[in-house]
């Protein structure tokens, strides 16, 4: 837990007051917030931080996090206590496309660890490493609930499981082309690999 | 084949669909509470039914929700713990993803009897895709009046939304998953008092795991009494059973309480035994906390008697013979697994996840998975196996929450069965892991 708590970081002011929420985001937490009663407003702080990950490149800045605790009307020690609390938010830059392989109990038993291998070696790069052009960053994540299709990664909001060699290759080709971010709050989820 | 009462229905093309679900009978728990059952009748039937929590820890549910503190004017809430993060377990992500509606009908079931008006799903953040999919279904219950106000044109009204985590197996303990649900960090409160008395924002609370949830649903139709007739002495009903590891046909499988472990693992009903004509080695049963066991106490108990898989008997024998039943996530090793490498995957998890409040916790996770990393290098001494001992003892008892026991029983069950393997490490100085190979064998150089 809280492993990348971060050094201090210069607050950047010009970055800070450039952030806003799309239309569309806005909304969305919004919504999210009226789910709770009036005066709950922070407890939609974990779901308005995966909104604000995917807004603003996939990770979550100091600027950010001080946006996000002014959607909310709380200190900016509140938001970054959590964000530096749960594995999901990224507090450092990551690539494009962030693979996470599980590498728990029945996922090694399956041989998690050989995909692993296999993606540092295509990849260039050892776990917890972008690749330079910024396309895939690669980690190891604990069970992720997909033991009995073993060994599997998650990028984004989709799972890709039952892996071999040929569908780890497919799938990095596939987001390689398409180029873009992927995030947890993709609406597109379904896994076509 | 047993009774299936929660995911007969899996195979029905879209029947994550409203119109498909309530085509093959689905809501009518709620048309039977709402329209012809007193709140607290439905709880007395869930009494009766001898329904234990699904997550884990097997609580009587009935029991739980009697616990439910009712003051007047102040709110109270149901919450279902979607968290699933133990290792070995998948069941409830496949319930939500198959049949979403099963677990909407029963959260709104439940929150009628116990007077909830607000409800939330709390789900990991890893099945963003889930929580989709359960929103959706939501939305078409708000369309078709199943939620909102004066549902079927009663007086009972109810919200029901989904609550998505950030990443954390720590918000799977109901106090730990309450302070996420209020915005906060992991951290498990100290118990008493407990959520039934002050949960969700300080108000009366009531938590349960996807499973247990949707076992209202069943439980309400046929009535208590008849659900109570499956299964075997305080094992009653059906369990969904998450398999996997070296078996045939990993999956989820939902089973009467009281099948038999040996055919569990070895029926084609089931896992069709241990793939690529290996032997069995050693079994975790009900998900990575509970202790592994070796084949012979696996299939069956000391005394001699076949292993059911129910409460009462996995535990028979106590830790020193037994096991748990658990989440039911049931991971299977064959004769090449090592067992100490295991072990140190499920160690390096514990101390990923320790929210770090209790020292013995958050120091002795960090220093099991270290020297365990030792034997994974031919470091190890011999004295390393009792100095495991001493820590997880140290551990187990000393905390807060349960995430203690989980981290220091798994390295207690592995040195008491499997001492031999951490002395043999030690004493060659090397180690070699030869299970190289995945599901589809491909040997890997």
């Amino acid at each position: 837990m809280g492993s990348q708590v971060h050094g201090a970081q210069k607050f950047d002011n010009a970055k800070r007051a450039e952030l806003v929420f799309s239309e569309q985001a806005m909304k969305t937490a919004q919504t999210i917030i009226s789910r709770y009663p009036e005066g709950k407003q922070k407890s939609a702080l974990l779901p308005i931080l995966h909104l604000a990950q995917a807004e603003f490149g996939g990770w979550l800045s100091p600027e950010t996090m001080d946006y996000v605790a002014s959607i909310l009307n709380i200190k900016p020690v509140e938001v970054f206590e959590v964000a530096s609390f749960y594995t999901m938010y990224n507090l450092k830059p990551v690539g494009k496309c962030v693979l996470e392989v599980c590498q728990t109990s029945s996922c090694w038993l399956n041989g998690a660890e050989d995909i692993v291998k296999y993606i540092e070696k295509k990849l260039n790069i050892k776990v917890g490493e972008t690749t330079k052009d910024g396309m895939f960053t690669l980690k190891v994540a604990e069970c992720l609930g997909s033991c009995g299709t073993a060994p599997m990664l998650q990028c984004g909001a989709s799972y890709h499981e039952n892996l071999t060699y040929e569908k780890v290759d497919a799938i990095l080709e596939t987001y390689k082309n398409e180029g873009r971010l992927r995030s947890y709050t993709d609406l597109d989820y379904k896994n076509t690999l | 084949m047993g009774r299936k009462l929660l995911i007969h229905n899996d195979n029905i093309p879209n029947i994550h669909t409203l119109e498909v679900y309530r085509a093959h009978g689905g809501y009518a728990s709620v048309e039977k509470a709402l329209k012809t059952m007193q709140p607290d009748q439905i709880t007395d039937e869930v009494k009766k039914s001898g329904l234990r929590g699904r997550g884990g820890a097997g609580f009587p549910t009935g029991m739980k929700w009697s616990f439910l503190a009712k003051p007047e004017g102040v709110p109270r809430y149901l919450v279902c713990n979607a968290d699933e993060s133990e290792p070995g377990t998948f069941k409830d992500r496949y319930l939500m993803e198959k049949i979403p509606h099963a677990l909407i009908e029963g959260m709104i079931t439940s929150s009628y009897a116990l007077g909830a008006k607000q409800s939330y799903i709390y789900i990991r953040g890893e099945y963003f895709y889930v929580a989709r999919i359960l929103e959706t279904a939501i939305a078409e219950a708000y369309a078709a009046g199943w939620l909102g106000k004066n549902i079927l044109g009663t007086d009972y009204s109810l919200d029901l939304s989904v609550q998505v985590g950030g990443g954390a197996y720590i918000c799977g303990e109901e106090t730990a998953l309450l302070e996420s649900l209020e915005g906060k960090r992991g951290n498990p409160r100290i118990k008493p008092p407990f959520p039934a008395v002050a949960g969700l924002w300080g108000c009366p609370t009531v938590v349960n795991n996807v499973e247990t949830i949707a076992a209202v649903v069943p439980i309400v139709n046929m009535g208590g009494e008849e659900y109570a007739k499956i299964g075997i002495g305080k094992s009653t009903g059906t369990k969904l059973i998450s398999a996997s590891g070296h078996i045939n046909k990993p999956g989820v499988y939902e089973i009467e309480l009281g099948v038999p472990v040996e055919e569990f693992i070895y029926s084609e009903e089931y896992c069709g035994g241990i793939r690529n004509g290996k032997k069995l080695k050693a079994v975790v049963a009900g998900g990575s906390s509970v202790p592994i066991l070796p084949t012979e106490l696996i299939l069956k108990t000391a005394k001699g008697e076949p292993r059911l898989m129910t409460y009462e008997s996995l535990a028979d024998g106590g830790f020193q013979t037994g096991t748990m039943l658990g989440s039911g996530g049931f991971i299977v090793m064959d004769e090449d697994t090592s067992i100490v490498k295991n072990l140190f995957t499920f160690s390096r998890f514990y101390h990923h996840e320790s929210c770090g409040q209790c020292s013995p916790c958050r120091e002795g996770t960090g220093w099991i998975e270290k020297i365990l990393k030792k034997f994974l290098n031919g470091t190890a001494n011999e004295s390393d196996v009792d100095l495991l001992w001493d820590i997880q003892s140290k551990i187990e008892g000393k905390t807060i929450c349960p995430l203690g026991e989980a981290a220091a029983w798994p390295v207690a069950a592995a040195i008491r069965h499997f001492k031999h393997e951490f002395i043999e490490i030690a004493q060659k100085k090397k180690f070699v892991d030869i299970s190289h190979y995945n599901r589809l064998n491909q040997i890997i150089a």
